[in-house]
């Protein structure tokens, strides 16, 4: 019903009809990209702004509520103000890392949403490897704050880059774990794909129990290596004020800013994708009645209205709990997470093998 | 032995699991609870409240000479309020005038109380033997200029009381 | 002139030393840890102190007695109203006036009131320190209540300066009791909160438990007092040792355990919460009539030295007063509780994580203005 493939199939011949094939190549690329940024600016502005009212709701507060009504402009007047700020040069920086830093963060994460299946068909780019290009661009925006961290010349950032090095390394591997039990599943690494083998269930149910677990486990390694709280030790502000973008300021600040929710949206958008179905409405056994009106919501809303839980559940996470310490940190990682992942991985290969998922 | 050991230690590995992770949805359940209750906000919209923002009888804000209707004070400058104050925010300038009686007497010129020095400690308004002072409620005491915190207190064209008889 | 480890070190060693403070978000004012690491680990540290020094003990040579009671507020100004009192106690002592039991009363239920006011916050700082940033909010949320009835009757929040010699400054408001009581079944319903998302949180137990053990000799050592000490099964709670106030008429118990650890130390503060509630239960109703103030015609020490310590929140504040029988002290001293708890964290830190650092920092209660007076 809601099919976005003719949609763009469409524009793609219309411009391919008009133009020759480099313009039109041109074209859509520049007008994927304007829209991509577009969206990752209005995205991760609204995710601040989200973060800011739910944890001041838990915290028996009002959050913002100045700017516009129920404060919806104040993040954007916090852009302002961040644009508008003097961008302090740091004497003894290594000035071409320190400005290039952020960037590498910001890039990285932009090029991850370039894959996320947002609606059949709206997708900028389908690869066959979809998973494995996420889980390797993610992990490209370490290297960014490990450079912010050493070029900045500054005691507390460098501890603060080396605990985000020591962290997404670890957590990447229980990411990639977690995600290759539903790769197991689905057979396939192709999201469009992923997202076909779930048309009769979700993973997340028809996966029994390890599915879960690898969801859990999932969940919380995400939020380890978009360095949130509880694992916020690479910015732990009581210890190292504020970690890597400790010398940071003005929208050079802001870059590291909106890639951590963006990072938090992009875990929240796979976890959808891989465990919750992406953008398949909810379905419940044969009842057609009920189904059916599942149907009639927009896919685009299913993705975002999942994504939108994910992500509460992490923010979630956040503002109840201690951070941890870096050693705990690792333990939790090597101790409990990897050794239950992989027994997770084999008995889903088992189970996959005897064809008893449903 | 050995293996009961085990089995025993397997068991403790999985028990702290469980035990860490109910100790975590505890938690969680603490601040989801109050997030599904907005009634349990507590922070109030000070702006906006002005009107209703009523402060406690008692409260300390700024030094006060009482007037009355008349615009009389009853301060008869004995000084003791200044020489209570442990900062020396008070400072009482006089005139000396002929009374009826033809002896000289001291009359208020002016009661300047030093708001930056201040510590509102409360001992000048309990000295004071003609009870003149007192604390006025006003809470919003902030200023752009430092002299501005230097009051006058007693209002132009007031008398003391004690000078009519 | 003072060695610092900068001067020392960094040419000859190498080493990678980081100040914590005197800006710094775990060090709850201006304090200054020099902190010496080796990767995560902390080698050694050296606390400064002095960054706000502001001679308290000096300027109240030059104020008379009553005078002196607003500056002991800005000295631990969590516990504002048990330094008054130690302050006013004293000067009664040297006078040998005694004052009335509704004043003893009224300055106990103060000073509980005060105890379970700065243990709220410490615990939200606490919190905070360890990254549970929703724990601020609840212990101020419910500090609010407490501040509420201090300023019904004193008129301030924290500083409230309402003891003087030989009494309160003014009578307590006529809501004064049911607030309390108020306070006393509401907070019973909000500790429990406390535990459920602290206490028993398993990422805050291994944060906490094993970490900073201080024996019970090292606390006698270096003269740990308070809920710190306490922790260490030093038995050092004035108000059990050496009673003062209404103390002597009450039922209460005194917190100790013995591990020694971060843990521990949190646990004791918890404990006396709930202590102090009962407290406050066994004195609300029982305030006896009387006055609330002697008429004293001169407040005048004589010439001699006198010496009083209380509890405040954090420890044992001890006032030692030299008098040559003016209406000011000739010399004053405050033995204030942070200044000797301060010095153990080098013994306490020295081969845990700097991550550790901070919460035993924030497990010993340090405030700062307290150190430098
Ligand atoms: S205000 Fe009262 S204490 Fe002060 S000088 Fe006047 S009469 Fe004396
Ligand atoms: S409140 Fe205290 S400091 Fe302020 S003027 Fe009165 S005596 Fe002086």
């Amino acid at each position: 019903m809601y099919d976005f493939t003719a949609l763009i199939g469409s524009i793609t011949n219309l411009l391919n009809e008009t133009f020759s094939p480099f313009w039109a190549g041109l074209i859509m690329m520049v007008s994927l990209g304007v829209a991509l940024l577009l969206f990752y600016a209005v995205l991760g502005l609204y995710l601040v702004y989200a973060e800011r009212k739910i944890c001041a709701r838990m915290q028996n507060r009002m959050g913002p509520n100045r700017v516009g009504p129920l404060g919806i402009f104040q993040t954007i007047a916090d852009l302002i103000k961040l644009l508008l700020k003097e961008l302090i040069y740091i004497k003894n920086a290594d000035n071409f890392l320190f400005n290039i830093a952020p960037f590498i963060v910001i890039v990285a994460s932009i090029m991850a949403i370039g894959s996320i299946p947002f609606a059949k068909g709206l997708q900028a780019i389908d690869l066959n490897i979809g998973v494995l290009y996420i889980l390797a661009i993610s992990s490209m925006g370490v290297i960014g704050i490990l450079l912010a961290g050493w070029a900045s010349n500054s005691k507390y950032s460098v501890i603060g880059a080396m605990r985000s090095g020591a962290q997404v390394i670890s957590y990447e591997l229980s990411v990639g774990l977690a995600l290759l039990c539903i790769i197991t599943y689905a057979g396939s690494m192709q999201f469009s794909e992923i997202i076909a083998s779930q048309q009769d269930g979700w993973w997340l149910f028809k996966g029994h129990i390890p599915a879960f677990i690898a969801f859990v486990i999932y969940l919380i390694s995400g939020t380890a290596e978009t360095n949130r709280g509880p694992f916020d030790l690479a910015e732990a502000e009581s210890e190292l004020t504020a970690g890597f973008h400790t010398e940071y300021s003005g929208i050079k600040f802001a870059f590291f800013f909106l890639a951590e929710y963006m990072n938090m949206f992009i875990i929240a958008a796979i976890a959808t994708t891989m465990f919750l179905g992406g953008w398949l409405p909810f379905h419940l056994f044969q009842w057609h009645g009920f189904n059916r009106v599942m149907d009639f919501i927009p896919p685009v809303f299913w993705f975002f209205g999942k994504t939108a839980f994910i992500i509460y559940v992490m923010m979630w996470f956040k503002w109840t709990f201690p951070r941890l310490r870096i050693d705990q940190l690792l333990a939790l990682e090597w101790k409990y997470l990897l050794p239950i992942n992989l027994m997770n991985l084999i008995l889903i290969a088992f189970l996959t093998l005897m064809q008893w998922h449903f | 032995m050995a293996f009961l050991k085990t089995i025993k230690e397997v068991g403790h590995y999985f028990y702290e699991i469980y035990d860490g992770a109910a100790s975590l949805v505890r938690g969680m359940k603490v601040t989801g609870s109050y997030f599904v209750r907005p009634s349990s906000i507590v922070t109030q919209q000070y702006p906006e409240n002005r009107a209703t923002l009523k402060m406690f009888d008692s409260f300390k804000g700024e030094l006060m000479l009482i007037h009355d209707e008349n615009n009389k004070h009853s301060c008869n400058v004995c000084n003791t309020c200044a020489r209570k104050c442990p900062n020396g925010s008070i400072e009482i300038i006089y005139k000396k005038v002929e009374g009826a009686d033809g002896r000289s007497k001291k009359i208020l010129d002016k009661y300047i109380h030093h708001l930056e020095t201040c510590s509102f400690c409360g001992l000048c308004v309990p000295s004071c033997d003609e009870l003149a002072l007192k604390f006025d409620q006003k809470f919003e005491l902030a200023v752009f200029d430092r002299s501005k915190l230097t009051k006058v207190l007693n209002k132009p064209g007031s008398s003391s009381k004690a000078m009519k008889e | 002139m003072e060695e610092t480890l900068l001067d020392i070190d960094m040419q000859e060693k190498e080493e990678y030393i980081i100040n914590m403070g005197p800006q710094h978000p775990s060090t709850h004012g201006v304090l200054r840890f020099e902190t010496c690491l080796q990767g995560e680990k902390v080698k050694y540290l050296i606390p400064h102190c002095g960054y706000i020094h502001r001679g308290i003990e000096k300027m109240c040579e030059h104020l008379t007695y009553p005078q002196i009671i607003h500056l002991t507020d800005r000295m631990d100004y969590l516990s504002a109203h048990i330094n008054n009192e130690a302050v006013a106690l004293c000067i009664e002592n040297a006078m040998q006036v005694e004052v009335s039991d509704r004043v003893k009363y009224i300055r106990t239920i103060f000073a509980e009131l005060t105890r379970i006011a700065s243990h709220q916050l410490w615990w939200c700082a606490f919190g905070m320190d360890l990254g549970a940033l929703t724990t601020f909010f609840y212990g101020l949320r419910d500090r609010e209540k407490i501040l509420d009835i201090f300023e019904e009757t004193t008129g301030s929040r924290l500083t409230q300066s309402f003891n003087t010699p030989g009494g309160l400054m003014s009578d307590i408001h006529p809501n004064f009791q049911k607030r309390i009581k108020e306070f006393i079944t509401y907070f019973r319903k909000k500790l429990p909160e406390y535990d459920q998302l602290l206490t028993g949180n398993i990422i805050f137990r291994e944060r906490t438990k094993g970490i900073g053990m201080m024996t019970k000799e090292m606390a006698i050592d270096y003269g740990v007092t308070g809920p710190s000490g306490r922790g260490s099964g030093f038995h050092c709670d004035i108000r059990k040792i050496a009673p003062y106030s209404a103390y002597p008429f009450i039922k209460f118990n005194e917190i100790t355990l013995t591990e020694g650890d971060t843990y521990s130390r949190y646990l004791v503060r918890i404990a006396e919460m709930w202590e102090s509630l009962n407290i406050l239960e066994q004195l609300v109703d029982n305030i006896p009539q009387g006055s609330t103030m002697l008429e004293l015609k001169v407040i005048k020490a004589p010439k001699g030295e006198f010496y009083q310590r209380v509890e405040t929140a954090r420890g044992e504040l001890g006032v030692y007063i030299v008098s040559d029988g003016g209406p000011s002290p000739a010399r004053i001293k405050f033995r204030t509780p942070n200044f000797s708890n301060l010095f153990v964290i080098n013994k306490l830190a020295a081969g845990h994580k700097i991550a550790d650092l901070v919460a035993i920092s924030g497990s010993l209660d340090l405030v700062i203005p307290d150190i430098d007076r």
